[in-house]
């Protein structure tokens, strides 16, 4: 008995886990279901999609990966479950390691893509700090993939779906204290289809407001590479792109005073049309550009906002 | 107590050069992960705040005993490392198998630290896998940690909230970069850093097999091609001209 199991504790990317769970399907003609914990009102919407098991049991709190995950192995036991699926979001990776030890399973996080190749899942997933992008396959039956978020729509409402309980047991590992929601900067630059990134060639703290005007002139979001946040603190980390900040798919990216490291490059790539602005003409960054402008950024800076304003 | 930090061996990845679109590995200098040093940095101020005894384990290649160094100068008291010329190219399972063997040796564990992942794969395995072997809590991406007796209280960041937990020791943490700055040990440091106490053994003496067969096959491994215009503009003006033809802004 073999099948594909599917869980996140957020419904988006649960339901972009059962488009994957589907594809996979498909080619290897199991079936696909999918856990819920603890939400009733995910469990009902997953139910419009695909066969869907409840759990309600007040010992797990989604804060203890070790409860989860002996969960999602108590599910997966039951289920005949040999492929299990997940989100690669903090909680989802955190438990995929501790699942694929209790199910001696292979395990591959984080894949951008994937698909089936004579009855194997092939994945694609970033290596090297982002400099290298490896295809690999787990080669034993219990597989547990983390699959990134937005690599797959969000799939369809279908009809004839079953919507079960699932009991498990569970010892409760930690205590909760107190949740907060973070504050502070709310931007969602994976969101935006234009991104203004600034890096460590713009010196002049000044020009930042300049920048913030070129967006909003653009209708599009500042962004920028993990120094200008985490070393001067000029903006906030939910700003950062890359391999340790966001990975972004704009139609246009204007990256201004970037040298094109790959930690940077990485969450940048895959934008639709890329401008690159910079004062060298033999930086990294020009080998990625659509449209390369060689320029003192506090010439460019202005003139760009003065055409747009 | 021992608090243990577990930290990768990894190639300098800002000297990883790429040529035909392959990662060149020659003469690249080893090192240890950044986020590793974040742990390590994180496993010092707690050392010194319930006076526990800080070891570092790691496993990988005969090069490791030199790599190690930089982790005894910066804090360490001891290092306990396992070594063989087969865990070059070690994968996560083996990995988590080693280090939980270690601690098991080591004994009277009650924090074990990581990086939220390693800096060459990033998979974010080994931590999960080593707390399921020993049957541990874990409290991953902690942003603070502050331990009370025989409890760690620690904040850990998820993407939209951070969560506040209590939980027992022994506990398994991963910690994410923003929890503290790592200090980097000056070269007079790491060579003084030689004579501090190390425990070398093998996968052999912790009774672990490494040759089972590999549960993850790499297909291909490339660096990705960039299929881009080059166009070059001379001006401002000239640019904001080709983006609007192109439709990408308005004017």
């Amino acid at each position: 008995m073999a099948g594909i199991l599917v869980y996140s504790d957020k419904t988006s990317y649960a339901l972009e886990l059962i488009t994957a769970a589907q594809l996979i399907a498909k080619d290897m003609g199991l079936p696909v279901q999918v856990v819920s914990i603890n939400h009733v009102e995910q469990a009902t919407e997953l139910a419009k999609r695909v066969d869907t098991y409840k759990i309600d049991n007040a010992a797990i709190n989604l804060a203890d990966t070790a409860a989860v995950a002996s969960a999602l192995k108590q599910a997966a036991n039951q289920l005949s479950a040999n492929i299990v699926l997940l989100s690669s979001n903090r909680r989802g990776r955190e438990i995929a390691g501790r699942l694929a030890q209790s199910l001696n399973a292979g395990c591959l996080s984080d894949v951008n893509s994937l698909k089936v190749n004579s009855g194997k899942i092939e994945c694609l997933r970033n290596a090297l700090g982002g400099a290298t992008v490896a295809n690999q396959v787990i080669e034993v039956e219990n597989q547990v993939i983390t699959i990134m978020p937005k690599v797959f729509e969000q799939a369809a409402e279908a009809g004839g779906c079953r919507l079960s309980e699932l009991v498990v047991e569970v010892k409760a590992g930690l205590k909760v204290l107190e949740v907060k929601v973070k504050g502070g900067d709310s931007v969602d630059i994976e969101a935006a289809e234009i991104l203004v990134a600034v890096g460590q060639g713009m010196e002049n703290q000044g020009d930042l407001a300049k920048v913030e005007a070129i967006a909003k002139a653009l209708g599009g979001e500042v962004a920028c590479t993990k120094p200008v946040s985490t070393d001067k603190k000029w903006l906030s980390q939910e700003r950062i792109i890359g391999l340790s900040g966001k990975k972004c798919k704009p139609s246009l990216a204007i990256l201004m005073g970037i040298s094109g490291q790959v930690q940077f490059t990485v969450g940048i790539r895959d934008a639709k049309t890329i401008v690159v602005i910079n004062n060298d003409e033999n930086a990294d960054i020009m080998k990625m550009a659509d449209y390369a402008m060689v320029a003192d950024l506090e010439d460019a800076i202005p003139e760009l906002l003065k055409c747009l304003g | 107590m021992n608090i243990v930090v577990a930290m990768k061996q990894i190639p300098d990845l800002q000297q990883v050069r790429i040529r035909n679109r392959q990662p060149v590995f020659e003469d690249v200098p080893l090192t240890l992960g950044n986020i590793d040093k974040n742990a390590l940095e994180a496993g010092v101020g707690l050392k010194e705040a319930v006076n526990a005894k800080l070891m570092v384990v790691s496993a990988g290649n005969e090069e490791l005993e030199d790599t190690i160094k930089e982790a005894l100068a910066a804090g360490a008291d001891e290092a306990f490392l396992v070594t063989d010329d087969a865990l070059d190219q070690i994968t996560s399972d083996t990995s988590a198998s080693l280090i939980a063997a270690a601690i098991q040796k080591i004994g009277d564990v009650g924090i074990i630290l990581f990086g939220e992942g390693s800096g060459d794969n990033y998979s974010g395995q080994v931590a999960s896998r080593v707390a399921e072997i020993l049957d541990l809590p874990e409290v991953g991406y902690a942003k603070a940690i502050e331990v009370d007796g025989k409890v760690a209280r620690i904040i850990r960041a998820l993407e939209d909230i951070e969560e506040y937990v209590e939980v027992e020791l022994p506990v398994v943490i991963t910690v994410v970069s923003e929890i503290n700055e790592a200090r980097i040990p000056s070269v007079t440091q790491i060579l003084k850093a030689g004579k501090k106490p190390k425990e070398v053994v093998t996968p052999d003496d912790l009774g672990i097999e490494i040759t089972a067969k590999a549960k993850i096959t790499t297909l291909s491994n490339l660096a990705p091609e960039f299929d881009r215009k080059q166009i070059v503009v001379k001006s401002i003006d000239e640019l904001v001209k080709a983006l609007s033809n192109e439709g990408l802004i308005e004017r």
